[in-house]
């Protein structure tokens, strides 16, 4: 197994986990930080895939996908922080209502 | 681009001359009641005219069409004048103009008048559409719009009674409209084509499975008869009765199950070819239904009391005749099923005009209130009474030349039980309605109507009265001048010949 | 001077106006509305002017700054592009001009930057090239659509906002995952080189899945629907027309455009499971629609069931049936609007949307009813709207491809359509008296409606015209087309 592959597979192992965690953390800020970690690892996979051919110079392309791709992210994360404290302060919680324990 | 000359523009300007007044109308205030008047006047006056010149053209030889495409690959919408539709498009544009004359007369200082007449309009649109479609996808397209447009004069009075009617009608109405679309997406698969032609389409079909084109022959009836009323899918149109009295005529005589009527002639006769039909083994069960039909509804109409329920049961089963007509399979026969669909036309529509005068004059609604009313409205009476004549069959009135061709024709096609049916069904029909004028003429008058309402010496407005005497003399004429050219009879036999020409 | 605007390149203009027009109204927001409607007028005339451009000398490649690919961004626009463009413009120019009248001046100067945004991304979106454009656009577009929601400013808006915002993120990173692995297997993201080197691979079809998975998340098929009625019903209504006409569109085109251009042919046979959910998703929010008591919401689960007809051409998969589909698309966008808009003048009237007491407001409204029943005539698929053009066109293709049952669908679900249109329709007709002051409603809010509904149902008599727009380009020659 070649270290790119293994850094690929890492990057779905994380996309994985935080796919996890969005569905079974119920705090906004939980779930946010999960789409992040999502994020990271598909990031990861762009990245090391780009370096598919050993010893030639890596693929540039997938590193302008990653830089687009963070700063997509980057203000993703920026709205959805800003949301949650809009949701806080309207109902003093943060979870979305179907996930209030009763 | 296909030029449009006067020919082709004639037929768009038949449709015009409902269309644009009653869009004008729903953008009047309620208190416009001169401007209104008059362009509803001005337009059933002009569509008259204009159907006039129309059935000069068709018998001078003109061929009237206007296409318009509709998707790639030679889906039209098309509208053509052949003597089918001129049959039909005369009924219609004859018939708005009296129930125009006597909507506006009934519907005096009630609101919402500006809606009614727009929505009347809109309904006459999509009738003449329906009588002009010159294949199956147009006829749907008119056919669709006439529920629409039906629906807000149903529920027209807002009351529970009638939205509750309105209801029943859009579910029957509805799903009638679906299976028709279903039948003729499927008919388009199949043939490739679906213009109404002399002799059918489907005839022409050699190598089609004929199991296919039974099945789709039945989703295509079955969506027709919804609104043509054929038991069991009548349910919606005695209910519909809540309707104000013009709406009640104009949906008996002229457009709703008129519509439905006249699509399953065009499907027997014009896309399946009636020979065709009848090899194809679909004209015999067809006749069963209608003659099932016939008796169901004038048996029902012997035990309702309240008469205009009573009338729409003689609606559901005099419909049928027409049906009758063309599943017989034979010239005779379908000269007495066509003939029928203009006489009935012209019997109900006087029927209901009566119906409505006395429910607005005197506020009588039920038979059993009827006694002597012949007295205190002998005009209106004396119309109610031609008219219901005729559709016992006596001679020599319009109900009878209809019922003497469809008996003749049915022996001539050696099926001589429809015959009886005839017979018990004219018997069924003198059974509902000699009582009524029994007591009408005959019994002694109560000391006070439920609801008078005077009109000085005359026993009613002369805009109720006007119409149901002209539609009354138009029963005696039909039939007394029957064999007189241009008659409703002898325009069935021309078309008839067209069928079944050599 | 005929020259120049042979020359113009259009498909940038499409992007770079409302773009500017949102820059400009959030620098001067004391002059949001009126720039704002300049802004919508000036896209209108580019998209004019890219269809002049597309029908005169066939479709349009345009290489930003000259870098061409795999390294800089292609656009291209052909005739599902334009088409789509065209109706963009023409439902977005009916939004700002009922958004015009609608917000309060504190509400519109952020609606105003942030709808042309919008606008921008999807127009951007529309005429992305390559499969990562898409991704970033998608992104853009999902980001201010979630802020549009959140504008409402409620508790319902703000969580509907966060949960559409959470469950747009996961679907495009999926997608995005699956870019990842088709780059790694062909080096390009170019729509049309990847359609060239196609073939199949363990990792194309985890990127297929992927992709599909989350875009099908953020068109809101059965049953990955649960965030679209809270998000639709909640915002505010220009943005609730904006949402089911166009938004929820955007990620249907993509999955469009992919399956058929990109994916390997054998992706054909998920199109049975596709056309499945579809059909359970008209059947479904059919049944949902008719059960709420808001209006909203039911316009909101009506959007649910026509996303789910759009689906009923993947199982059918010939160029009519697509043809068909994108038709229904094409009418169902801009009769939803106008219905939000009807719902929307309702509300202001009678400061309630309960389906229920509707009868004391729908009398009084006659404009805004008549828009609502000519809208729901398109979406029920009655003659002769542009909803019955497209329904035919998908019935005949069930009956060519011999798959009656997708015709039983849809027959169904119109019925369903009607029981539910009709339910509130039925109150226009009672005999209530008015019991209440209301508020005045704008006429320029009652008209844009009206002439929405209207040009959906007109749809249906122009469809030649449009359907060969459709074959600019031969979009429905490759990949899953047959």
């Amino acid at each position: 197994m070649n270290s790119i592959l293994l850094y690929a597979l890492a990057g779905v192992g994380l996309f994985t986990l935080g796919l996890y965690a969005l569905i079974v953390h119920a705090h906004l800020l939980r779930k946010i930080l999960a789409i992040n970690v999502m994020g990271s690892g598909v990031f990861l996979v762009l990245v090391s895939l780009g370096g598919r051919t050993p010893g030639a110079s890596p693929d540039p392309v997938p590193h302008a996908m990653v830089i687009t791709g963070i700063v997509v992210a980057v203000s993703a994360t920026a709205l959805a922080l800003a949301l949650m404290l809009r949701v806080q302060a309207k109902t003093g919680q943060t979870l979305l209502p179907e996930e209030r324990l009763e | 681009m296909r030029r449009v000359n006067w020919d082709s523009g004639l037929l768009l300007l038949i449709l015009a001359t409902s269309l644009v007044p009653g869009l004008v109308i729903f953008f009047l205030p309620e208190e416009r009641v001169a401007i209104r008047t008059t362009l509803n006047m001005g337009g059933a006056v002009v569509k008259l005219v204009l159907v006039g010149v129309l059935i000069w053209g068709v018998l001078h030889g003109h061929q009237y069409e206007t296409r318009l495409p509709l998707l790639p690959g030679g889906l039209d919408l098309v509208l053509h004048a052949d003597a089918e539709s001129v049959l039909f498009v005369t009924l219609s544009a004859v018939l708005w103009l009296v129930t125009t004359i006597y909507a506006i007369g009934y519907l005096e200082g009630s609101q919402h008048r500006s809606r009614f007449f727009g929505f009347f309009s809109l309904c006459v649109t999509a009738t003449v559409g329906v009588a002009l479609a010159g294949n199956m996808i147009t006829f749907l397209v008119f056919y669709e719009l006439l529920t629409l447009s039906t629906y807000p004069l149903i529920v027209h009075r807002g009351t529970e009674e009638a939205r509750q009617a309105g209801r029943v009608y859009l579910r029957y109405t509805i799903a009638g409209g679906a299976l028709l679309l279903v039948g003729t997406v499927w008919l388009y698969d199949v043939a490739g084509s679906f213009e109404f032609t002399h002799r059918g389409v489907v005839a022409g079909l050699d190598d089609a499975d004929r199991t296919v084109l039974t099945a789709i022959f039945v989703l295509l009836i079955a969506g027709l008869g919804v609104k043509a009323a054929l038991v069991p899918l009548h349910g919606w149109l005695p209910r519909a009765m809540v309707a104000p009295a013009p709406v009640s005529a104009l949906l008996h005589a002229v457009a709703v199950v008129k519509a439905g009527a006249f699509g399953i002639v065009r499907v027997v006769d014009d896309v399946y070819g009636v020979e065709f039909a009848a090899s194809l083994g679909v004209t015999g069960p067809l006749a069963v239904l209608a003659a099932t039909t016939i008796v169901y509804g004038s048996l029902r109409a012997l035990f309702q009391d309240n008469l205009k329920r009573r009338l729409a049961y003689s609606t559901v089963s005099q419909v049928s005749y027409i049906v009758l007509g063309v599943a017989v399979v034979g010239p005779i026969a379908t000269v007495g099923g066509l003939v029928h669909l203009v006489h009935q036309g012209l019997m109900k529509i006087t029927l209901f005009f009566c119906a409505g005068n006395l429910a607005e004059t005197l506020g009588v609604h039920n038979i059993s209130d009827m006694n002597g009313i012949g007295r205190r409205m002998p005009w209106t009476m004396a119309a109610f009474t031609i008219a219901a004549l005729g559709m016992i069959g006596v001679p020599p009135l319009a109900g009878f030349v209809s019922k003497w061709y469809l008996g003749l024709g049915a022996l001539d096609a050696g099926q001589d039980w429809v015959v009886f049916i005839l017979a018990g069904s004219s018997l069924l029909n003198a059974g509902y309605f000699l009582p009524v004028l029994y007591a009408t003429w005959f019994k002694a008058p109560p000391d006070a109507w439920p609801a008078e309402r005077s009109y000085g010496r005359r026993e009613t407005a002369w805009a109720l009265l006007a119409p149901p005497l002209v539609t009354a003399l138009l029963v005696v004429a039909a039939g007394l001048l029957a064999s007189a050219p241009f008659s409703p009879l002898q325009w069935a036999r021309f078309i008839t010949t067209q069928e079944y020409a050599p | 001077m005929e020259v120049a605007v042979e020359n113009m390149p259009w498909g940038v203009m499409v992007i770079l106006l409302p773009l500017a027009g949102a820059l400009v109204c959030f620098l001067w927001p004391r002059r949001s509305v009126p720039l704002g409607l300049l802004g919508a007028l000036g896209v209108v005339a580019c998209v004019t002017g890219l269809c002049w451009q597309v029908v005169e000398q066939g479709a349009q490649r345009y290489t930003v700054g000259g870098w061409g690919a795999p390294l800089g961004i292609d656009l291209y626009a052909d005739g599902l592009s334009l088409l789509m463009l065209m109706m963009t413009a023409v439902v977005g120019l009916g939004i700002s001009i009922y958004s015009s009248g609608y917000f309060e001046h504190k509400t519109a100067v952020v609606f105003w930057p942030l709808w042309l945004f919008l606008w921008t991304a999807l127009n951007a979106l529309l005429l992305s090239a390559d499969i990562f454009n898409l991704y970033v656009t998608l992104e853009l577009l999902g980001l201010s659509a979630v802020a549009l929601v959140a504008l409402a400013g409620g508790a319902d808006a703000l969580t509907a906002a966060m949960r559409y915002l959470l469950v747009g993120l996961l679907g495009s990173l999926c997608y995005l995952l699956g870019v990842a692995l088709l780059y790694h297997s062909f080096g390009s993201v170019d729509i049309a080189i990847l359609a060239e080197r196609m073939e199949l691979s363990p990792a194309v079809w985890a990127a297929v899945g992927l992709m599909s998975a989350g875009l099908l998340l953020k068109t809101a098929l059965f049953p990955l629907h649960f965030w679209l009625p809270p998000a639709h019903a909640s915002a505010p209504v220009p943005v609730s027309a904006l949402l089911s006409a166009l938004v929820v569109m955007a990620s249907f085109y993509i999955l469009l455009r992919l399956w058929l251009e990109v994916f390997p042919p054998g992706a054909a046979a998920a199109g049975q499971l596709l056309g499945l959910l579809g059909a359970t998703a008209v059947l479904w929010g059919g049944i949902q629609a008719l059960r709420q008591t808001r209006l909203k919401l039911l316009i909101a689960y009506s959007t649910v069931a026509q996303m789910g007809y759009l689906f009923l051409a993947f199982p059918l998969g010939t160029s009519f049936a697509w043809k068909g589909a994108l038709y229904l698309l094409l009418s169902h966008a801009m009769a939803k609007a106008a219905m939000f808009m009807a719902a929307g003048n309702i509300l202001r009237f009678g400061g309630h949307d309960r389906i229920a007491d509707l009868d004391r407001v729908a009398q009084r409204l006659p404009l805004t009813l008549a828009a609502f029943s000519l809208a729901g005539i398109s979406i029920m698929g009655l003659p002769p709207s542009g909803g019955f053009i497209g329904k035919w066109m998908l019935l005949d293709a069930a009956f060519y491809r011999g798959q009656w049952w997708w015709a039983l669908i849809l027959i169904m679900g119109g019925l369903l359509t009607a029981a539910y249109v009709f339910k509130v329709v039925g109150y226009a007709f009672t005999q209530a008296e008015v019991t209440h002051e209301a508020s005045r409603v704008p006429a320029g809010m009652e008209w844009t409606a009206l002439v929405l509904a209207l040009a959906a149902v007109l749809l249906g008599l122009f469809a030649p015209w449009p359907l060969a727009l459709l074959d600019i380009g031969f979009p429905f020659s490759g990949g899953c087309a047959e």
